[in-house]
């Protein structure tokens, strides 16, 4: 059988109150809250993230594919899934492509994943522009979502086949961006939705006709879309009874642009039981309905970084903190030279630890050393080195400094000597905390983080970030001691 | 250590040392020629009487041809040397193991940086082009993890040991209020030090050495040529250099309270020169203030105080200009600014200036006398965990 056999998303840290934009902005803003990735995310970092997320929780065989959605990438002319390809340590087999453009991109790539071979991941990220005081700014968010495709296992069986799919395909001008622009143009809303809620009408309907199902078989409908007006219309016309229609988590998340698609069925699968039908309805430059029903072994799962969790956690930001992160408030750098740009090749030589933060382990002495390095401390043999990933490893804050001259895309940086459990020390830059969280004793977990640009390029490697408890507060070894 | 030491072999017969300041209108020739011309000077010599130069930057410049051209030597060897912030000491090192190879008769270290040319704040290094995953903390930052490592390791209060470390400032911008040739001439109280808002850690802008322009040189011969030179040389006792392999920084043992490759160029330094109680012993040391901390820990490092004691010493005025052991009486760092090459030659300067009784009557310490005739420099560079450590002991009397 083939269908998803993992999946799991990332949300950044932080939340933004969209309350607090109108009094900056002049106005726009409304209620409820939106992520908001930190100055040191990217498209590529979330969906570094929401795949290590999904891959912590698959079991099966490695992806042979890595297919990356977004319809902001870093780079243009180079393929960014490399970069996910070698944080998350694919095989050096499988091919890395982007998807690019916009959001219906996702959807196709995920039907074209389901209706191919082999295993694919298919993730998706957005970190959506918008002027300040903008409908986009407001209802938009950044996040991502991945999804694992192949045949089911023992190992990774199978959580949701697809049942039954359709399409509609209609050209008209909704929205738009040339690339560069800071925003996104949209025509006047009702004409999209004169055009939308058609389509997804048809595709709704054409999906169940192929799945063989009625409508009232159906047990979760998910909707996303760039026209939250037109989504709304389409879900009244489907007439869909109390409690299918799933939440669009607008009020909490807002829209992740090409990441809303597998954000949505990543939160419905992870919610439903065996034997639920699910729809995913992407309304987006055309219409398309999948329908999935989940298996058996959608029974009892527990991810190890459910939606809801990460809905629930995260932190405020303030909404000048925001622009200045987005580069919509210009403040006055440091009087130090900026950083200089990374050198491609010493990079390239570099790849499993900028990239896979892999360290390596001294055979004789087990001597965890980070970078790995040929010649061991303590003086053993050159060369009688193995590799040791260290990306999954916790560590504890030994002694930590705040740097307030130090260049940073936001200052002051948070600095901190961390050791990590099972060996292995590394003086690392701290992110999604305040300066004042971090002490000697705070746990930490590394994340994957673009360091700064310079010449056009992302400099990316990794950073510690406070583990935290279901309250948000910062986990202390002697917190749990304490237990 | 295998190291022999070339105790008494060698001897500093000529010194010199530019005011340190933020000469914005001196480049580095001018540096170079007013630190040369002095030393010289000092020496009896002209330029063509030295046989070989080594001259100490950082990043002012490449190659031995930097002092060649601005000094117009003229068809003899000039060695440009580098070991970061320890750079000038470097100089002075090299110059010396020539004479005491018999290779040269005369040699000239001279130390030198132009820091105030590039636009901006602070020391910037050269960038080398790397993978990006190097971090990217200033110096202060990486000594600021000192501070809290120390109050927990010796239990401490986090407060009491910031004044102390405020102390420290406060007791070397005393000694550099009096030093004509000092960048900072002004005496600053702890409370004044303590109301700096937070640069890096705890640390405040004046718990930071300033950056300064300055250059500074010495001639060095053959022990047994000394006198042919001056009444009164200083004779190189020890000479100690360690690089440390960065072990520190990945090392789990590693406790942000020490500096092991200045306890160890101290141990060397302390054996090639004879010396088994340094703070009896020595007249003064010159150290690597570059940062509060730092000072400190070198208390313990350097074998002035015992582990967990230096910030009970420093408290109690150990090392003022008047206490059991003056440490920095120049000013340090902190007074002088780091003009990165020449650090390491401008503590000799002081070296040799209170040693030969000629630092004047506002400044000559009273610990120098008969029996007590040893000066310490001790140069830095790097961080915590990574670090270049030099130590050099010297003095005015021969043994034997």
């Amino acid at each position: 059988m083939r269908g998803i056999l993992a999946l799991g998303a990332h949300l950044p840290h932080r939340r933004l109150d969209r309350t607090t934009i109108a009094a900056v902005a002049g106005g726009g803003g409304g209620k409820g809250t939106r992520t908001v990735a930190g100055y040191d995310e990217d498209a590529t970092t979330l969906a570094v993230e929401a795949g290590r997320t999904t891959l912590r929780d698959h079991a099966g065989p490695a992806p042979d594919a890595l297919w990356f959605c977004t319809a902001t990438p870093t780079y243009l002319d180079k393929t960014n899934a490399a970069a996910v390809h070698a944080a998350l340590r694919l095989p050096d087999e499988a091919v890395a492509a982007d998807f690019g453009g916009a959001a219906r991109s996702t959807v196709a790539a995920l039907r074209a994943a389901l209706g191919g071979a082999g295993t694919t991941m298919v993730v998706a990220a957005d970190v959506r522009p918008g002027l300040p005081g903008s409908p986009d700014e407001s209802a938009g968010s950044d996040a991502a979502a991945a999804v694992v495709v192949g045949e089911g296992g023992d190992d990774a069986p199978v959580l949701a086949e697809l049942i039954g799919a359709a399409s509609r395909t209609e050209e008209f001008l909704d929205r738009w961006r040339t690339p560069g622009d800071a925003r996104t143009r949209q025509w006047e809303e009702r004409f999209g939705e004169t055009r939308y809620v058609p389509l997804g009408r048809a595709a709704f309907a054409a999906a169940l006709d192929a799945a063989g199902l009625d409508a009232d078989a159906v047990d979760t409908v998910v909707i996303a879309s760039p026209h939250a007006r037109a989504a709304r219309s389409t879900a009244r016309a489907l007439k869909l009874a109390d409690g299918v229609l799933a939440d669009d988590l607008g009020a909490t998340v807002g829209n992740p642009g090409a990441a809303q698609a597998l954000l949505l069925l990543t939160a419905a699968v992870e919610a439903a039981a065996p034997g639920r039908v699910i729809v995913l309805l992407s309304l987006a430059d055309g219409a398309d309905a999948l329908v999935f029903r989940t298996t058996d072994a959608a029974a009892g799962r527990e991810p190890v970084r459910p939606v809801a969790a990460q809905v629930a956690a995260g932190a405020p930001i303030p909404y000048p903190t925001y622009l200045r992160w987005r580069g919509l408030l210009a403040t006055e750098p440091p009087r130090r030279p900026e950083p200089a740009r990374p050198s491609a090749s010493a990079a390239g030589r570099s790849e499993d630890w900028k990239f896979g933060f892999v360290a390596s382990a001294d055979r004789s002495s087990g001597v965890v050393h980070m970078p790995p390095a040929r010649a061991p401390m303590g003086g053993g043999p050159i060369d009688d080195m193995e590799a040791r990933p260290m990306a999954d490893a916790v560590g504890t804050v030994v002694t930590s400094t705040i740097d307030r001259l130090a260049y940073s895309p936001s200052p002051p940086i948070v600095f901190a000597v961390v050791d990590f459990d099972g060996g292995g020390r590394l003086p690392v830059e701290l992110t999604d905390c305040d300066a004042g969280e971090i002490g000697i004793g705070t746990r930490v977990e590394m994340t994957f983080r673009r360091l700064f640009t310079a010449d056009g390029i992302a400099n990316y490697f990794w950073k510690a970030r406070p583990q935290r408890d279901a309250a948000g507060a910062v986990v202390t070894t002697a917190a749990e001691a304490a237990g | 250590m295998g190291s022999h030491g070339i105790r008494d072999r060698v001897a500093v017969v000529g010194m010199g040392c530019t005011p340190f300041a933020e000469h914005f209108d001196k480049g580095l020739d001018d540096l170079i020629v007013e630190a040369t011309t002095d030393a010289l000077g000092a020496a009896g010599i002209e330029r063509s009487d030295a046989d070989a130069w080594w001259l100490g930057t950082a990043q002012s410049g490449m190659s031995g041809i930097v002092l060649a051209k601005a000094l117009q030597l003229d068809g003899v060897p000039v060695t440009r040397v580098e070991n970061m912030c320890a750079t000038g000491s470097e100089a002075l090192r090299q110059a010396a193991y020539a004479v005491a190879s018999g290779a040269y008769d005369l040699a000239v270290a001279v130390g030198v940086e132009k820091v105030k040319d590039s636009g901006y704040q602070g020391l910037n290094a050269f960038p080398i082009p790397t993978d990006g995953t190097n971090r990217t903390l200033t110096a202060a930052a990486m000594f600021s993890m000192v501070l809290p490592a120390y109050a927990e390791r010796y239990g401490v209060e986090p407060d009491v040991l910031r004044r102390v470390a405020a102390r420290i400032a406060s007791k070397n911008h005393a000694n550099g209020a009096r030093n004509p040739k000092a960048q900072f001439r002004k005496e600053m109280s702890v409370d004044a030090i303590c109301a700096m808002p937070a640069v890096a850690g705890q640390l405040g802008v004046f718990d930071c050495a300033g950056v300064a322009d300055g250059a500074a040189a010495a001639v060095v011969c053959r022990a047994e040529d000394a006198h042919r030179y001056t009444d009164s040389p200083l004779y190189v006792k020890a000479l100690s250099l360690v690089a440390g392999n960065g072990s520190g920084l990945i090392d789990p043992t590693y406790d942000y309270t020490t500096f092991r490759e200045i306890e160890a160029a101290g141990r060397d330094a302390y054996a090639q020169a004879g010396v088994t109680d340094p703070r009896a012993e020595l007249a003064l040391a010159e150290v690597h203030d570059c940062f509060t901390p730092t000072e400190l820990v070198l208390m313990e490092d350097l074998g002035f105080s015992a582990r967990g004691q230096a910030w009970k010493d420093c408290d109690a005025g150990v090392f003022d200009h008047d206490g059991e052991l003056p440490v920095n009486p120049d000013g340090g760092l902190k007074s002088f600014g780091h003009p990165v090459g020449a650090s390491g030659l401008r503590m000799l300067y002081e070296v040799w200036l209170q040693l030969r009784g000629e630092a004047g009557p506002d400044r000559q310490i009273a610990t120098v006398g008969p029996g007590r005739s040893l000066g310490l420099t001790h140069n830095l560079g790097g961080y915590p965990g990574e670090m270049v450590s030099f130590v050099g002991i010297f003095g005015t009397e021969t043994s034997g």
